[in-house]
């Protein structure tokens, strides 16, 4: 796989100094789902922007499909569709119209049918001669990604594509997602959603600060960072740890009926097949025995709480 | 060139001017029906000719001229500043369009109805005084260069304006001024000498006074420098806009 959306050093800084980006690099992958994490303020939106021509960037540079941004801007904006975080609409337009004019915009000639296969595939084709103004929330939301397709790019940013929006519209998006996927397109999303990058994303970066903090394939970061979790409930609750079972660093239940250990699941040994002989011989019985793995958003609220440390 | 780019960009526009057709249509051609009432009938029956010219007649050139530049210059400078103040300017920013085929898109759609206003106040007007008009092609140049003008003028001000106060602002504070004091009901040899010399420096005059030319082959200046003034000041604007683009002021964070 080759990159064909690379950043090299992009900073910004604002009138009044405030950086909102220091020097962020990556590399996106053809026809990968990147989600990109981080809190408010990390820089996620300005990184999207500086990329897609919204914003000038005071150094750096990034290239798309081989295109420098700003030498060679047409080459490089006809790959990208961009889906912002704001419900951003001609509110008296219709959605037919609002769409047409997207396609146009990029360059590409006219074509309905194409129009009418995204409308139909966004649920929205029923609406396509309503005004703007007359539609729900979620309905905006998905004539602006029927807008981002209607010029076919292949790289297609989403900014907080389901910020706001019901369940059932979210799980309509990614399905939406992963169909771009299958036709090869790249996907860069953004969210504060962490379950929606551990549904969806291939690789997840984490930018905080203005900075990538990392940028790792989701199963490895999961694997690697993630810390699992052996749950062994007690068929009668006890009041302390017994002595002999003081070497696993265990922690004991609230209501005493459980006894928690935490280990790596990069180790050698977990120590999972001693911890049970011990718990038997120390005369405990088991009652059930649960395990559990921590989620991405450990993992990112972790990551960033060390960062800001 | 992105030509289809300019061409969406365009008829965007124009769907926003035929959904409002009637209002576009009517409120022109009410208020000229008034002002005719009012300097035609009432106060022009007691002027009589001004340089050999029926008032009523004399005051059509100025008339059409007062409606373009400022249907210009609002719907140029709302249609970009609409955009900027919804967000959907995104768009463009993000487009593989350059700022040439934005202003082409832009400035051409709201040339063009001002034109089509300005021919709506012609036709008005013929219903109420003979006109002849004697230099027809001199009337059309001069009618599409003070359509275009005005409008690139009008998209400046649609970039400058932070809100839709400022974006009022110039129309009403300058432009409208300049037009009335620029000789659309007068000749400014009617004025006293001093004021004729003060008046040379309002640029409107010599675009009233080269259109008005064309219709009945009389003017206040002479055509060339007409001619000259109008060409200037679309450059001048066409310079700003150039500026604008190079920076990115008001538009690109």
């Amino acid at each position: 796989m080759s990159a064909i959306l690379s950043i090299r050093d992009l900073r910004k800084s604002y009138e009044g100094g405030f950086e909102a980006l220091k020097g962020a690099s990556l590399d996106i992958e053809e026809g990968e789902i990147l989600a990109l994490l981080g809190p408010n303020g990390a820089g996620k939106t300005t990184l999207i922007s500086t990329v897609c021509g919204i914003t000038t960037p005071t150094s750096g540079s990034v290239t798309v499909g081989g295109h420098d941004i700003s030498q060679d801007f047409r080459a490089a904006r006809r790959l990208i569709g961009l889906v912002p975080q704001e419900i951003n609409l001609e509110p008296f337009e219709t959605v037919w119209n609002s769409v047409r004019f997207s396609r146009g915009l990029f360059g590409k000639p006219r074509n309905d049918a194409l129009l009418e296969e995204i409308l139909k595939k966004l649920s929205l084709w029923d609406k396509r001669k309503s005004q703007i103004k007359e539609l729900s929330g979620g309905m905006k939301r998905r004539v602006l990604i029927a807008k981002a397709l209607s010029h076919e790019p292949r790289i297609l940013f989403l900014d907080e594509p389901t910020a706001g929006v019901d369940v059932e519209l979210r799980k309509d998006m990614w399905e939406v997602v992963r169909e771009l996927k299958a036709d090869g397109v790249t996907i860069i999303l953004t969210t504060h959603y962490i379950e929606e990058a551990e549904a969806i994303a291939d690789r997840v970066g984490v930018i905080t600060k203005g900075q990538i903090l990392l940028v790792e394939d989701k199963a490895t970061l999961m694997a690697q960072m993630g810390q699992k979790q052996l749950e062994v409930q007690l068929s009668a609750p006890i009041t302390a740890i017994p002595e002999a079972l003081s070497s696993y660093g265990l922690e004991l239940s609230a209501d005493g009926a459980a006894l928690i250990y935490t280990y790596d699941t990069r180790a050698e040994r977990t120590g999972i097949t001693s911890l049970l002989n011990e718990v038997a011989s120390a005369g405990l019985v088991l009652a059930d025995v649960v395990t559990r793995q921590s989620s991405l958003e450990d993992i990112f609220v972790g990551l960033v709480a060390g960062e800001q440390s | 060139m992105n030509w289809t780019a300019v061409a969406s960009i365009y008829r965007f526009e124009m769907a926003r001017f035929f959904r409002t057709l009637m209002q576009s249509f009517l409120s022109p051609v009410l208020s000229t029906s008034l002002y005719f009432v009012v300097f035609g009938a009432a106060i022009g029956s007691r002027i009589d000719q001004v340089e050999g010219i029926a008032y009523g007649a004399f005051i059509v050139p100025g008339l059409i001229m007062l409606s373009v530049m400022t249907q210009s210059i609002s719907n140029a400078s709302f249609g970009i500043y609409f955009p900027k103040f919804i967000g959907t300017v995104y768009e463009l920013l993000s487009a593989p369009v350059s700022f040439l085929e934005i202003v082409l898109g832009y400035v051409g759609a709201a040339a063009t109805k001002a034109l089509f206003i300005g021919l709506v106040i012609l036709g008005t007007a013929s219903l109420f005084v003979d006109l002849s008009i004697a230099h027809p092609g001199a009337m059309v140049l001069f009618l599409l260069l003070t359509c275009l003008s005005f409008a690139l003028l009008g998209f400046i001000i649609g970039i400058w304006a932070k809100n839709f106060e400022q974006l009022q602002l110039v129309p009403l504070l300058i432009v409208t001024p300049l037009v009335f004091l620029g000789g659309s009901f007068y000749s400014i040899s009617m004025l006293p000498p001093i004021w004729q010399k003060i008046t040379l420096f309002n640029p409107v005059v010599y675009l009233i006074s080269g259109f008005r030319w064309s219709f009945f082959g009389t003017s206040d200046v002479p055509v060339v420098t007409s001619l000259l003034a109008i060409g200037g000041f679309t450059c001048l604007c066409l310079a700003v806009i150039w500026w604008i683009f190079k920076t990115g002021w008001r538009i690109r964070s």
